[in-house]
C-alpha cells in the first residue's frame, strides 16, 4: 500500500532519505523516558510497592537525559529532529535550545526531589489513586512543552500536563480537594482554549505552525497580518497560565488543597511553563509586538509582584502564603518580559530556574513543618526552632532565597533584573521589584516568628504538639537538605547559570541559530 | 435500565460492537476509521455492557484493568516509535514489512502498532470513566 | 458560507460564555463543551473555506488547487479528541463533588 502511493507521489522534497544521528535521540528522550516509565507504572499498577522505586528509576534517567541535551545544546547550539521522517515544517519538530533545556533539566530535578519526597508522604491510598503515574505522564508533559519547536503540539503538551496534574489534585478525593480542582480545571480549560484560538489564527496567518518557520516568516510578513492581535491573544493565554494579574485568581483557589507533594510540583513547575511559553512566543515569534506591549506588560508584572506578596502577607496558611508567593515571583519574572533586554531576559531565564527549586523547596518545607507542627495555620504552630534546628536553618535559608538576599539563589537573578531596568530607565520597575523583595522579607519573617522562635502559640488555641517529643521527619529534612544546596550554590556560583541564562536570553534574541537548526543551510 | 430485553440485546450488542470496533481500527489505515474511532466504539461496548449488568460485572469480564490496557496501550505506541532508533530515522517514522503468513501477504507496520496503542489508550481510559460515571449512579 | 460559518462559530461562542458564567457545574461544562465547539469551527475555517475539495492526496499528483489543506483537519480532530477527554475527566469529578458536597453549585455549596 504504502509502495504505491510512493511511487505515485515523489516525496524527496518533503521526507528526510539520509539516516539521522543517533545523538539527535537525545531531544526526544526527554519525553519518551517519562512516558515509556508512566505507561509501565499504569501497567502494573497494582505493584504499588514497586511504583516509587520505579519513578525514581525513571526520574533519574530524565534527569540525565536533560544533563546530556544541555551539554550538547550549550556546546553545539540548538538540536533538531523532526517527527516521522518528514522534513520541517510538514512533520512536528523538536527543538532544544538552550532556553528549552535549561528549563527541562531544572524541572527534572524538581520531580526527581519530589519523588523521593513522595516515597514517605504519599500513602497506599495515593497510590492506589496513581500518584506516580500520574506523575510520569505529567513529567512528560512538562517535558514536552519545554523542547517542541511546534505550537501547536506545545498546546497537546499543555492538555497532557494539565490533565495529569488534574489527576494529582484529586488524589484522595477530599472535598476541598475537589472544590479546588474544579476551579483549576474550568479556568486552565478556558485558558487553553484562548491558546487554540490563538494558534487557529496563527495558522490562518502564516500558514505554518513550525515555531521556527513562524519567527523566520514573521520578519517579513506585510504590515497588515494581525500580529498585534496574536501577541495579544498569546500574552492573555499564557499570563493566565503563568497566573499573572489580573487572570491569577485560579492559583488561590487551588494550590493549598492538593497532597503538599503535588502542591510543591505545581508551584514549581506549572506557572513557570507559562512563563516559558510567553518568553518563546512574545520575544522569539513577535519582538515588535514585544516592544509595543511592553508598557502593559511591565504594570501587569508590577501588579503580580505586588498584589501576590500583599496576598502572602494577609495569609495565615503556610501553604497559601507559598501559593501567592508563587505569584510574586510571576511577577518578577514578566519584569525581565517587560524589558526585553538580553540582561532583563537572562534575568528572567535565571529567576525563573530558581523559582522552580525554591518554590519546590518551601511547599516542601510546609510539608516537613506540618508533619512536625501538626499544622498549616501560623496561629497554630510555634516552637520548631527548638524541635530542629536543622530545619530552622534550612527555613532561613530558603527565606533568603526567596526574599532574593545573599547568599542564597534569588539574589543574582534579581541583580541582573533591578540592573536591566535601570540600564532601561525604568526605575518604577527597579523599584517594584526591591519592594517585592522587603515585602518577601516580612511575609516569610512571619512565618520564622510563629512557626519557629514563638514557644507557644496564642492563648486560645490548643497547643498541637511538644517540641520534645515531636516526630522529625527523617526523608523529608533530608531532601530539603538536598534542595537547599543547589539553591545556595547558585547563590554563592552563580557565574555558570548566568552564562547559560544569557546564552539562553541571546538565543531568544537572536533566532538565527534556532531557525538554522530546524532549517540547515536555509532550505525548507 | 435493566429490562429483560435489554438484557438479553446487551451482550450480542456489545460483542458485535467490539468486533466491529476492531474492524474499524484496521480499516483504518488508508480509510476513514482508526485507532480513535474504534477505540471509542469500543467503549461505548463496554458502556452498553455496563449499563445492563452494572460495572462490576464489566470489570470482570474485561479481566485487566481498564487504566492497565490503556498503560500498555501508551507503551506499545512509545515503542512502535522507539523502533525507529534500530534503523536511524527520527523518532515515528513508518516502517513497513510484509509475512507470509499460511500463502496470504501480510503487510505489519509499526504504523499499525502505533494504531492499536492508540486503540487501547482509548479503549482503556474512556471504559474506566465511563464505568466510573456507571458506578456513581448506582451509588 | 462564510457569513453561516460567522455567525454559527458567534453563536456557539455566545452560548458557551453565557453558559460558562452560569452557577451551576452542569452549565459550565455545557459552555465549555460549546465553547471548544467555536474553537473548533474557527480553526477549520482558518484553513480557508473550500467547497468540493479533498484534503487526500488521490494517489495521482495534481494541482495544489484542487486540494483542501489538510491542517486543520488534523489540527481540529486532535482538539476534538483532547476535548473530549477532559469533558469526561472533568464529568467524573464534578459528578464527584456532587456527591460529596449535594450540590451542584460551582462553590461546592447554596448561595444563602
Amino acid at each position: 500500500m504504502a509502495g504505491e502511493s510512493a511511487k505515485a507521489v515523489d516525496v524527496a522534497g518533503a521526507m528526510i532519505t539520509g539516516p539521522v544521528p543517533a545523538v539527535d535521540w537525545l531531544i526526544v528522550a526527554p519525553v519518551l523516558i517519562p512516558l515509556v516509565f508512566g505507561a509501565l507504572l499504569l501497567m502494573f499498577r497494582h505493584e504499588m510497592r514497586w511504583h516509587g522505586i520505579v519513578a525514581l528509576i525513571g526520574l533519574a534517567a530524565l534527569v540525565g537525559a536533560d544533563a546530556a541535551l544541555l551539554s550538547r545544546v550549550l556546546e553545539h547550539g540548538p538540536l533538531s529532529m523532526t517527527m516521522g521522517s518528514w522534513l520541517p515544517p510538514f512533520g512536528i519538530s523538536f527543538t532544544a535550545d538552550a532556553l528549552g533545556a535549561t528549563f527541562a533539566l531544572t524541572a527534572g530535578i524538581v520531580a526527581f526531589v519530589c519523588a523521593i519526597f513522595a516515597l514517605r508522604d504519599i500513602d497506599v491510598s495515593g497510590r492506589r489513586y496513581g500518584f506516580y503515574p500520574f506523575l510520569m505522564l505529567m513529567m512528560t508533559g512538562v517535558s514536552g512543552a519545554f523542547l517542541t519547536g511546534d505550537i501547536f503540539n506545545l498546546y497537546v503538551w499543555f492538555e497532557v500536563f494539565v490533565i495529569s496534574s488534574f489527576g494529582l489534585l484529586v488524589l484522595g478525593s477530599e472535598r476541598a480537594q475537589i472544590d479546588g480542582a474544579t476551579k483549576y480545571a474550568i479556568l486552565n480549560l478556558v485558558g487553553t482554549t484562548l491558546f487554540l484560538i490563538a494558534t487557529a489564527y496563527l495558522y490562518g496567518t502564516f500558514g505554518t505552525l513550525n515555531m521556527a518557520d513562524i519567527a523566520r516568516k514573521a520578519q517579513t510578513i506585510s504590515e497588515a497580518a494581525p500580529l498585534m492581535t496574536l501577541a495579544t491573544l498569546y500574552l492573555l493565554a499564557f499570563g493566565m497560565k503563568a497566573a499573572a494579574f489580573p487572570v491569577n485568581f485560579w492559583l488561590p483557589a487551588s494550590y493549598h488543597t492538593p497532597r503538599i507533594v503535588a502542591a510543591a510540583l505545581f508551584g514549581g513547575l506549572l506557572t513557570k511553563i507559562g512563563i516559558y511559553a510567553l518568553l518563546r512566543t512574545l520575544v522569539m515569534l513577535f519582538p515588535v509586538e514585544r516592544a509595543i506591549l511592553a508598557d502593559l506588560i511591565g504594570w501587569v508584572a508590577v501588579a503580580t509582584m505586588i498584589l501576590g506578596v500583599l496576598g502572602a502577607l494577609a495569609q495565615s496558611d503556610t501553604r497559601r502564603v507559598f501559593g501567592f508567593l508563587v505569584i510574586s515571583g510571576v511577577g518578577v519574572m514578566m519584569a525581565g518580559l517587560a524589558l526585553g533586554t538580553e540582561t532583563g531576559l537572562s534575568g528572567t531565564i535565571f529567576y525563573a530556574a530558581h523559582s522552580m527549586l525554591i518554590m519546590t523547596a518551601l511547599y516542601l518545607l510546609a510539608g516537613v513543618m506540618k508533619e512536625m507542627g501538626g499544622s498549616f495555620s501560623l496561629h497554630e504552630l510555634s516552637g520548631l526552632y527548638r524541635a530542629s534546628p536543622l530545619l530552622t536553618g534550612i527555613a532561613l535559608l530558603l527565606a533568603l532565597a526567596i526574599a532574593g538576599l545573599p547568599p542564597a539563589s534569588g539574589l543574582w537573578p534579581k541583580v541582573l533584573l533591578v540592573k536591566a531596568a535601570v540600564d532601561a530607565n525604568a526605575w518604577w520597575l527597579a523599584g517594584a521589584i526591591l519592594l517585592t523583595g522587603f515585602l518577601t522579607t516580612i511575609a516569610m519573617g512571619r512565618i520564622f516568628l510563629f512557626a519557629f522562635w514563638r514557644d507557644a502559640p496564642a492563648k486560645g488555641v490548643a497547643k498541637v504538639f511538644d517540641p520534645a517529643t515531636a516526630a522529625r521527619p527523617v526523608v523529608g529534612q533530608g531532601v530539603l537538605v538536598v534542595l537547599t544546596v543547589p539553591i545556595v550554590l547558585l547563590g554563592v556560583f552563580p557565574e555558570p547559570v548566568i552564562r547559560v541564562a544569557n546564552m539562553a536570553a541571546a538565543g531568544l534574541l537572536h533566532s538565527s541559530a534556532y531557525i538554522n537548526a530546524v532549517f540547515p543551510a536555509g532550505g525548507g | 435500565m435493566r429490562t429483560l430485553i435489554f438484557r438479553t440485546a446487551a451482550p450480542y450488542l456489545s460483542s458485535l460492537m467490539l468486533l466491529f470496533s476492531v474492524f474499524v481500527l484496521l480499516r483504518g489505515h488508508n480509510e476513514p476509521g482508526g485507532g480513535f474511532i474504534g477505540g471509542l466504539i469500543a467503549a461505548s461496548a463496554f458502556a452498553i455492557l455496563g449499563i445492563a449488568y452494572g460495572a462490576p460485572a464489566v470489570r470482570r469480564a474485561m479481566y485487566f484493568h481498564p487504566m492497565a490496557i490503556s498503560g500498555f496501550g501508551l507503551f506499545l505506541s512509545a515503542l512502535s516509535g522507539l523502533l525507529s532508533y534500530a534503523f536511524r530515522v527520527p523518532f515515528l517514522t513508518g516502517l513497513w514489512t510484509s509475512v507470509h503468513v499460511l500463502g496470504v501477504e501480510v503487510d505489519l507496520s509499526t504504523v499499525m502498532f502505533f494504531d492499536i496503542g492508540v486503540y487501547l489508550v482509548v479503549v482503556g481510559s474512556i471504559t474506566s470513566i465511563a464505568l466510573a460515571l456507571e458506578e456513581r449512579e448506582d451509588g | 458560507m462564510e457569513l453561516v460559518l460567522a455567525i454559527s462559530i458567534a453563536t456557539l461562542a455566545g452560548s458557551g460564555v453565557w453558559l460558562l458564567l452560569r452557577p451551576r457545574t452542569y452549565q459550565v461544562i455545557v459552555g465549555l463543551s460549546l465553547i471548544s465547539y467555536a474553537v473548533n469551527l474557527f480553526i477549520f475555517s482558518m484553513g480557508r473555506l473550500r467547497h468540493d475539495a479533498a484534503p487526500v492526496l488521490s494517489g495521482q499528483t495534481g494541482n495544489l488547487a484542487d486540494y483542501a489543506d489538510p491542517v486543520p483537519q488534523a489540527l481540529v480532530l486532535t482538539a476534538i479528541v483532547i476535548g473530549f477527554a477532559t469533558t469526561a475527566l472533568f464529568l467524573v469529578v464534578l459528578l464527584a463533588s456532587r456527591g460529596l458536597t449535594g450540590t451542584d453549585h460551582v462553590d461546592g455549596r447554596e448561595p444563602e
